[in-house]
């Protein structure tokens, strides 16, 4: 059989996306009669860019959920047909057996998988991780950034908490005495004294902003060869990072209903106990993975039972954007605390934790949510860079960043395997970051 | 302004050693010793083995022991083995014990020896460092005036068609890594099968004879992913000052537009990208280590992937060190910089 000509080829990959091209077409359709209806979402309509924007980011989104029920990819992923290597975009199969397209549609790699399968697979691990890590590194960076900017005073006031702090620090360095010894007691003693010292001397904001520069101020390559390598995950640090990280979403919910329904006992107890519940059930099913260190879960309740890399990918990620996501807020917080608002409620003698999370961050939103579009662009290309140095999830694994990387050795004589997975990852970062200024402008005009 | 410099040094180096031991507590964790122990002894010792080799080599001493020496505050290790010669830190091969330095760390200018390379981290350093300050330097002088340029065209009429077509084109090329960027323009301008053949695809060849034949695809690469960043925080800044009624006021009093731009609005527009230029390093560093590896051109990006690949430890040290310092001194001269060119904060 003949290969396809280009002509051909494009026609079977717009019609293999036929279920995207008709979810966008609904999606536009029901978003532009009823836009006035919609709110900021609405307002979208309004911008051409921003359209355009959304449009290319529903297009991967709708992509990757297809693609998990494998409606568009037309071969496994995985599977690998012999005769198939490096082969040109459009090359027949002669391998096919019923049932199983006759096309390659976008060549075949140094392995002899499908290139095109490859790439819309790669979308749905791609819109899986990289929206989920943006997410979590939001709730670490508004959990921090919130009362960074909110509290004025130093971290540890004078009194009880001083002294709790300072007796629960005697107890830990008498129990390490007696188990460890003389030498890591004195360490322990030195460490611990430093620390609450500097709690009661400087504020919160000036601590965890010299924190976030620190990470800030870390080459990420660097970050990433330090935590993804075998030998270091071995050592349990990335667990230990994710058991601390993950933690924040936990607290971030309870603080949210704790403090909006203070008066009405009943409904806080209820949603508050609900959260914690949920939460720390959920909380222990991500940081238990098999294969690391922190491993307690029976399979049979797991919910989320990752593997061993991905946990890692997804903590030096989130790592990664927190600091950034931190400083945003806090930002946004010394400015808006100054508003009359914000007085009104101090007056009114609301709970700090009330007007941090039920004033002033809804008026944060505008910029929040702008940054938030930017930032899982800037997330994907993590993951790419972290897939383009051979670090990612699994070698195996379809998502973009790896592909790009396999396609690179041969680059020169077979540019197709590198190709679509580059320009995908190009044109969903490109949506969002179009999304995110369509979003800023139309936010901007009321 | 002195006691803002001092402060900001202080903290500085605080930061500095934070780093810097946060790296060297990751790098000497025992699994990495253990498989150093390995690629320097043999590969098939026994864990006893193993522990006697890294004891004899003074690495199962306390970490801040082992930090302190590294920065060279404490005295390196000595070892006298059964037959009476005696292995240190300090003591190079060849070299009498009597004549070895008492400290031999980062502050008296010994880097280590890269167990890969089988040479002085130091000396690696530096000449990688030269050749990627020769990419840094074409980029800068591709990078900078184009963005600048970008910016001040787009930011000059805010909203018209050109601001349109140029912010577009400065969205698309921040979203645009250099691993994309990258291998679309070795497919197109230098694949052997397809395409333009314009440049080479690699650039192992600049290393000695920079070309444009050879270097102008990795510099194009790393330049036009922070070009859009550059070019919009221009455009914005230049936005602001097109609004300002000392504008208004020349526009007023007839003075000719490309005047105002050059002679009025330039000055004042571009104090806040001198600070993204400034911070924008740091970036440019992740754009290096992904260009050179790209292009296979070994600098010292290639050096951090090696030295982290390989687990080089002292390499991958003094590559830190490197990686932390430029990223703490761009910090600071962005902070001093924006001082000292806004006037409203220089006189106040």
């Amino acid at each position: 059989m003949e290969p396809l000509s280009w002509g051909e080829i494009i026609v079977r990959i717009l019609w293999q996306f036929t279920p995207v091209w008709i979810s966008l077409i609904a999606v536009f359709a029901l978003s532009i009669t009823y836009k006035r209806r919609l709110g900021l979402y609405g307002k979208l309509f309004d911008s051409t860019i921003g359209m355009i924007g959304f449009a290319l980011v529903m297009f991967w989104v709708f992509t990757g959920f297809y693609a998990a029920f494998d409606l568009i990819a037309t071969h496994d992923p995985l599977a690998q047909a012999s005769g198939m290597k490096n082969k040109v975009p459009g090359t027949f199969w002669d391998g096919a057996e019923d049932g199983q397209y006759a096309y390659y549609l976008l060549g075949g790699d140094n392995l002899a998988r499908d290139v095109f399968s490859r790439m819309v697979k790669g979308a749905t691990r791609v819109l899986m991780i990289a929206p989920l890590a943006t997410i979590f590194a939001f709730m670490v960076g508004v959990t921090l950034g919130l009362p960074a900017g909110y509290f004025t005073g130093t971290a540890v006031q004078r009194g009880t908490v001083q002294y709790l702090l300072w007796a629960l620090s005697a107890i830990a360095v008498l129990f390490v005495l007696i188990t460890g010894g003389l030498a890591s007691a004195i360490t322990l003693a030195v460490v611990l004294a430093l620390i609450n010292f500097i709690l009661t001397v400087t504020t919160l904001d000036t601590m965890l902003s010299f924190l976030s520069n620190l990470v800030l101020a870390f080459p990420v390559i660097l970050l990433f060869y330090l935590l993804v390598t075998p030998e270091i995950v071995q050592t349990g640090i990335p667990s230990y990072m994710a058991v601390v990280l993950f933690v924040f979403p936990v607290v971030f919910f309870a603080v949210l209903f704790n403090s909006r329904f203070h008066t009405q006992p009943t409904k806080q107890r209820t949603y508050v106990g609900a959260t914690i519940v949920i939460g720390v059930f959920l909380y222990a099913c991500v940081i238990s993975t098999p294969g690391t260190v922190i491993d307690f879960m029976p399979r049979s309740i797991d919910l989320v039972p990752m593997e061993p890399n991905l946990l890692v990918v997804f903590v030096s990620v989130v790592f990664v954007n927190s600091p950034t996501v931190f400083r945003i807020v806090r930002g946004l917080v010394l400015d808006i605390r100054t508003r009359d608002y914000v007085a009104a409620g101090q007056t009114r003698g609301e709970s700090p934790w009330y007007i941090m999370l039920w004033e002033i961050l809804p008026n944060a939103r505008g910029p929040l949510i702008v940054d938030f579009c930017l930032r899982i662009g800037y997330t994907t290309i993590l993951l790419g860079t972290l897939g383009f140095f051979g670090l990612g999830v699994s070698p195996e694994s379809p998502d973009w960043g790896s592909t790009i990387n396999e396609g690179r050795k041969l680059l020169s004589i077979f540019p197709h395997p590198a190709l679509p997975p580059a320009l995908a990852l190009m044109s969903l970062v490109l949506g969002l970051n179009l999304l995110a200024d369509g979003l800023r402008e139309e936010s901007l005009r009321d | 302004m002195g006691l803002f410099i001092l402060r900001r040094l202080g903290v500085m180096i605080l930061t500095a050693l934070c780093l810097t031991f946060i790296v060297f507590f990751l790098t000497n964790l025992y699994p990495n010793l253990e498989k150093l122990a390995k690629s320097q002894g043999n590969n098939r010792m026994s864990d006893e083995q193993v522990a006697s080799w890294l004891d004899r080599n003074g690495h199962l001493d306390p970490l801040l022991v082992k930090y302190g020496r590294w920065v060279g505050v404490l005295p390196g290790w000595t070892n006298t083995a059964e037959d009476g010669t005696m292995t240190g830190r300090c003591i190079s091969p060849g070299m009498a014990p009597e004549d070895a330095p008492r400290f031999c760390g980062v502050i008296q200018g010994k880097w280590g020896y890269s167990t890969v390379f089988k040479e002085g981290a130091g000396e690696i350093v530096n000449r990688r460092l030269a050749l990627t300050g020769k990419l840094m330097l074409w980029v800068m002088i591709l990078m900078v005036p184009s963005a600048l340029i970008l910016g001040v065209l787009a930011g000059m009429r805010e909203g018209s068609r050109t601001d349109r077509t140029l912010s577009t084109f400065s969205i698309a090329s921040t979203a645009t890594p250099e691993y994309v960027s990258g291998v679309i323009f070795i497919a197109v301008f230098a694949s052997s099968a397809v395409g333009l053949k314009w440049f080479k695809g690699t650039a192992t060849s600049a290393m000695d004879n920079a070309t444009f034949e050879n270097f102008f695809l990795p510099v194009l690469t790393i330049a036009l992913y922070g070009m859009g960043y550059i070019a919009r925080m221009t455009r914005a800044s230049m936005t602001e000052v097109m609004t300002a009624q000392y504008i208004r006021t020349a526009r007023l009093k007839g003075v000719s537009f490309p005047n105002i731009v050059m002679k009025h609005a330039l000055r004042n527009a571009l104090i806040a990208p001198f600070t993204v230029i400034m911070l924008q390093f740091p970036w440019l560093l992740n754009g290096v280590v992904i260009v050179e590896s790209l292009f296979n051109y070994k600098g010292f990006g290639w050096t951090l992937v090696a030295a982290a690949g390989n687990n080089d430890i002292d390499l991958l040290l003094a590559c830190s060190v490197v990686a932390v310092f430029v990223v703490l001194v761009t910090q600071l001269i962005s902070d001093i910089g924006y001082v000292f060119l806004n006037p409203r904060i220089r006189i106040a």
